[in-house]
């Protein structure tokens, strides 16, 4: 019997990203499309940041995963559209903040790639621990590609906030 | 449709892998801990952005051509790479002196170079070559970080001590002229604006002056006078410091072609 699109949905459901384990590859946006295609069932990855180290790791996860529900799907990675945060839904960004890093700000519409010195996005982000909006971004790259890394001025935690991109 | 030449690809690629490699030599020696966090990331993006086009190129030019022998088994006079990203983490140097790592030359090389690069990539994502255009959109994204990394402080140092802002504007001084590099034709960049499918560099030149002049207003830095000398480490003529730093990278893959782990 051949295994339908919603099986291998079923089969790759419970996948997790390998550096933040409690938010899954399709809640990420990585585990993007599943598709009936005249070579078979296709399952379309896309990659976070370009140089991502645990695209290796998501890769072997999900064929593993496949092999073991018995589904025979060819892997592939999709570039275009580029993945951006925005893809992240509410759930996962609640998953987020529950586990310690603050959620992403969808990306900003001032996409101009010049006058950076005087920035426009100035919106706060809030500690994941007490909430405070009291924040001072200690650098733009933190733990991760995708996290920059800021101080609670009110609780004095530091904490990871997952960039938009 | 139009595709962008593979020598072009190669071009895009090399700049990106020898910064990368440039940007690691930071690993464990940054001057805190959260810049040596930085340059290890946006080394990272550098080389993941060369790995899409290296990909990219070998696929496009078959003949048993992968990633790695694109990066591992080529000289250095077959890299297409500025001169710029290749020199060394420090200033100029004279017959055998030696010179620790200036985090200032560093960040002005990526402040330099960035700044070129977000809008090669803004370009680019508009590109005919829709497999080009998508690694365009997501280098990006990635380079708009590298931008505001190093524009903070490429500030911070002009704007900071007496010590900071000097030795920005001698790597200021030192680096700027290697810019002349970006607006001079190449026979490779020629070819790939004729292909339709590549935007010519020279038409980004305002764009990039004012995100220089905005940034050194900022960091109360000067624009040195640039004459004469025009480097050529795209047409595969390079500065000595190219072959160092690929006996560096390509030495392992070459000991042991074709080794996994």
């Amino acid at each position: 019997m051949h295994a339908t699109i919603d099986d291998v949905w079923a089969a790759l459901d419970h996948l997790t990203d390998p550096e933040i384990p409690v938010v899954t590859l399709r809640e990420l946006g990585i585990l993007r499309d599943i598709r009936e295609t005249t070579d078979g069932i296709e399952v379309v990855i896309t990659p976070t940041y370009s140089g991502c180290p645990a695209m290796g790791q998501i890769e072997d996860d999900v064929r593993a995963s496949l092999q073991q529900a018995g589904i025979e799907a060819h892997v592939i990675t999709q570039l275009a559209p580029a993945w951006t945060t925005d893809w992240m839904s509410e759930e996962a960004k609640a998953k987020l903040r529950a586990y310690g890093i603050a959620p992403p700000h969808t990306t900003c519409s001032d996409t101009s790639v010049i006058r950076f010195v005087r920035r426009t996005d100035t919106r706060p982000v809030a500690c994941p621990q007490c909430g405070s909006t009291n924040t001072t971004l200690s650098s733009q790259f933190g733990s991760t590609a995708c996290k920059a890394l800021y101080k609670c001025l009110d609780c004095q935690e530091p904490f990871d906030y997952f960039k938009p991109y | 449709m139009s595709t962008a030449p593979n020598d072009y690809l190669l071009h895009l690629a090399d700049n990106a892998v020898v910064l990368g490699q440039r940007d690691a030599e930071w690993c464990g020696h940054g001057p805190i801990l959260e810049e040596d966090l930085a340059l290890a990331n946006v080394s990272l993006d550098l080389i993941g952005q060369a790995r899409l086009l290296y990909q990219l190129a070998a696929t496009r030019m078959g003949k048993g051509a992968t990633e790695d022998s694109l990066a591992y088994f080529r000289d250095d006079t077959e890299f297409r790479n500025y001169t710029l990203v290749e020199l060394p983490n420090h200033g100029a140097l004279v017959g055998y002196a030696a010179s620790d790592r200036d985090y200032a030359t560093t960040i002005v090389r990526n402040f330099l170079y960035s700044a070129l690069m977000v809008l090669v990539w803004d370009a680019l994502q508009k590109s005919p070559d829709a497999d080009l255009a998508a690694i365009a959109a997501k280098s990006l994204k990635e380079a708009r970080y590298h931008l505001h990394h190093a524009a903070d402080w490429v500030v911070k140092f002009g704007d900071g001590t007496e010590e900071s802002h000097a030795r920005a504007q001698a790597a200021l001084d030192h680096l700027f002229p290697y810019t002349e590099e970006f607006w001079t034709p190449s026979a490779i960049e020629d070819a790939a604006i004729a292909s339709g499918a590549v935007t010519d560099v020279r038409t980004l030149r305002a764009a990039w002056d004012a995100i220089v002049a905005d940034t050194l207003a900022e960091a109360t830095l000067k624009r040195p006078e640039v004459r004469g000398y025009v480097p050529e480490g795209k047409h595969g003529r390079h500065s000595e410091h190219l072959s160092y730093l690929l006996g560096e990278m390509q030495g392992l893959a070459r000991a042991h072609p074709g080794a996994t782990w």
